[in-house]
């Protein structure tokens, strides 16, 4: 029903044209023996909740591919437009482009409307599309933010469906983040109170899901401004050798050194010009 | 489309389901909705506060249950389609007409979709209404049970539901259902969630954990 949007084709269904073709590539691979790769995931722990003055967003930085930590500090909180922010957790590069199409989508809706974009037309052109593609993208999305009606928050699940709620946890670790919410959350806190709290429900992530690790980054957002903390906390510092294995010169005792000029003489010398412009 | 072309991606057994107890009850006026507010993915609760009684009109309403997604995708179709529908003949719409919409996709999209809507108000022609739309039939009863917890209460409600009853009967009725289903099955509990609705209007009302009524439990 959009009549502004982008790279979107609104043909009834999913385009299953590639899958024949994915389906062949992986016979081949496997008859080579070789095994095609596996979608990074970003395992993860994301979180929002809704404070006295906006929503703190938080996120861990962990993705992994398969049993291998693939980037130890990835971005997970994506930009949506200037006061919403969405956090995304299960396969990343669908996250990734989910969220910056809809992103897309919703300058032109802003540009359109001549209004500032408002975070429940976001979830409405997020679950949409989700349901479109009935599950088969896989992105799991915590959506925040502040317009004209105040801070909102969504939890938004592969399939298609919402949750309007004022704190909400996704992805691997959202169980251990979810017990610390649930012990602590009370409405209208202070923003400090809010960002130790949001750190603290990562954390409990981090530490007790494999799928998630590294930093803890945090977005807060208010009414004027938007604080994007990356990183927000070093939870796993990297650890400083205590040792070092380089031996001192003289270690090795030279017994002879010989030595042979090789006499070479230059036979022939062009030069060809290089166009740097 | 077999199920050879592509292995099923791991999250399609996480599907977000909304376990459930749904029930719509005519009174003597009006209708009274309830519902649980449970929301799984898989074993673990997602959501325990969910509304499932979602608005269609200002004096009908529907009661969700199933997959959570395809749920809330036909309650906002027909939120938008009956918008369009009461502008056009320029007054509101009955519920059979919002029903019949439910009915409508659940028909047409029955293989694809595994939702059932419970669809129930008041209009001027026919007073209060509850109608069943499970797999794309669209019936008229008197009360109507819906989710996986209602296995558990078809022996009450049978029993205990009487023609013509108060206001507050009928409310007392709902709840007594709602918390004897959210005791017996797993997928169903959180708080009630209770909607009346009459000639005045809809009121809506939630019933937290500990002012359920309290039955003889082991």
């Amino acid at each position: 029903m959009a009549t502004v949007s982008v790279c979107q084709y609104h043909r009834g269904g999913f385009s299953f044209e590639n899958c024949k073709r994915n389906a062949l590539l992986e016979a081949d691979i496997n008859k080579l023996g070789l095994s095609s790769p596996a979608a990074r995931k970003t395992g993860t722990t994301i979180c929002g909740l809704v404070y006295k003055d906006g929503v703190v967003l938080g996120a861990d930085t962990r993705a992994t591919e398969g049993m291998v930590v693939a980037d130890k500090n990835c971005s997970k909180i994506h930009y949506i437009s200037p006061n919403v922010y969405c956090c995304g957790a299960g396969t990343a590069a669908d996250t990734e482009m989910t969220t910056q199409i809809i992103s897309s989508n919703l300058e032109l809706h802003s540009l359109s409307t001549g209004r500032p974009p408002r975070v429940a037309t976001a979830n409405r052109m997020l679950k949409q599309m989700l349901f479109r593609y009935q599950g088969y993208i896989g992105a799991a999305l915590v959506l925040g933010g502040v317009d004209c009606n105040g801070p909102h928050l969504y939890s938004i699940y592969p399939h298609g469906s919402t949750d309007k709620l004022p704190y909400v946890t996704m992805g691997s670790g959202s169980l251990a983040a979810m017990a610390v919410f649930e012990d602590r959350y009370r409405p209208n806190m202070e923003e400090e109170e809010a960002k130790r709290l949001v750190r603290d429900a990562i954390a409990a992530g981090i530490f007790n899901d494999l799928g998630s690790g590294s930093n803890i980054d945090l977005c807060v957002i208010t009414k004027g401004k938007v604080d994007y903390l990356r990183p927000h906390d070093m939870a796993n510092k990297k650890g400083v050798r205590t040792g070092n294995y380089r031996y001192k010169h003289g270690t090795t005792g030279v017994l002879t050194k010989t030595v042979t000029p090789l006499n070479l003489e230059v036979v022939e010398e062009s030069v060809q010009t290089m166009d740097t412009s | 489309m077999s199920e050879e072309m592509f292995p099923e991606p791991e999250w399609l057994s996480e599907e977000v389901k909304t376990g459930t107890t749904i029930i719509a009850v005519t009174f003597d006026g009006g209708v009274v909705l309830g519902s649980d507010s449970r929301v799984s993915a898989g074993e673990a609760v997602v959501n325990r506060v969910m509304n499932k009684l979602s608005p269609l009109h200002d004096k009908i309403y529907c009661a969700l249950s199933g997959s959570a997604a395809d749920a809330q995708t036909i309650a906002e179709i027909v939120n938008y389609q009956l918008d369009v529908h009461s502008i056009e003949v320029e007054d509101d719409p009955l519920v059979c007409s919002a029903a019949t919409l439910v009915k409508n996709i659940s028909y047409k999209y029955k293989e694809e979709l595994s939702a059932h809507l419970i669809v129930a108000g008041w209009d001027r022609k026919k007073g209060g209404q509850v109608y069943a739309t499970l797999s794309g039939l669209l019936t008229s009863q008197p009360f109507a049970i819906g989710g996986s917890g209602s296995f558990y209460i078809n022996g009450f409600v049978d029993a205990e539901y009487r023609k013509n009853m108060t206001k507050r009967e009928c409310q007392e009725f709902v709840v007594n259902a709602l918390t004897l289903a959210m005791g017996r099955d797993g997928s169903s509990g959180g708080v009630a969630y209770v909607v009346t609705i009459d000639k005045d209007g809809a009121e809506e009302k939630c019933v937290l954990g500990n002012e359920l009524p309290k039955f003889f439990d082991e």
